[in-house]
């Protein structure tokens, strides 16, 4: 069974936020739809630049969009 | 269904058949005449080709129903396709491998041609089967 990417993010508040669609959103970063509705699931850590050009897109700062649980 | 799925789908799909054909084709003949006699390359260069052309032709047909479908979609690869393609080349390049040191083996104890080349097909069509199925199973789960 594939092991989904510990990174969580909160990029569907944020584009709810923002009254963007996925659509919209994917076409401003330069991906397809279905790559940003990976990343929204969790299924797909974005690369560091996409993780980057999408906080951009929200004027927040990466922690803000993208989490990672602390290690115990 | 993305751009990079689709063409894995359509690729994984049209190996899979060619490899099926090839196999009806020869195993016909295996059990009916010694394998120096069996006429092997024609029916393997065909279906190799033959699948290639298919996968691309259906790669561009479906993508004009998708664009015709969804024509705000971006129709291209982007970055999680590469990614996807890169861990699916390196699932099947293990078959690629596996296949050649077959081969050497084979060659080594004069075997004859024909299981020779079986065995860098078979090495081929895994790589790109297995690697396939790599490809579809994390575009539907989650990259690792």
């Amino acid at each position: 069974m594939v092991r989904p990417t510990r990174v969580t993010n909160s990029l569907r508040a944020l584009r709810e936020q923002a009254g963007l669609t996925q659509a919209e959103l994917a076409r401003r970063v330069g991906v397809t739809r279905q790559t940003l509705i990976a990343i929204e699931q969790g299924r797909y850590s974005p690369t560091l630049e996409l993780a980057f050009q999408l906080c951009r897109v929200f004027g927040v700062r990466i922690e803000d969009a993208f989490q990672y649980p602390e290690e115990r | 269904m993305g751009y990079g799925e689709r063409n894995t789908w359509t690729s994984l799909v049209t190996s899979a058949v060619g490899v099926v054909v090839y196999a009806v084709i020869i195993g016909r003949q295996l059990g009916s005449r010694p394998v120096a006699e069996i006429e092997w390359l024609s029916p393997m260069l065909w279906t190799i080709g033959a699948a290639i052309v298919v996968s691309i032709v259906a790669g561009i047909l479906w993508g004009i129903v998708a664009g015709v479908r969804d024509p705000e979609e971006r129709h291209v690869e982007d970055v999680r396709d590469r990614d996807i393609a890169r861990l699916g080349d390196r699932v099947g390049q293990a078959f690629l491998v596996l296949g050649a040191v077959g081969a050497l083996v084979l060659c080594a104890t004069d075997a004859e041609r024909f299981w020779i080349a079986h065995v860098l097909y078979l090495g081929l069509a895994l790589s790109a089967i297995v690697g396939g199925v790599a490809r579809v199973v994390v575009y539907r789960g989650g990259m690792p």
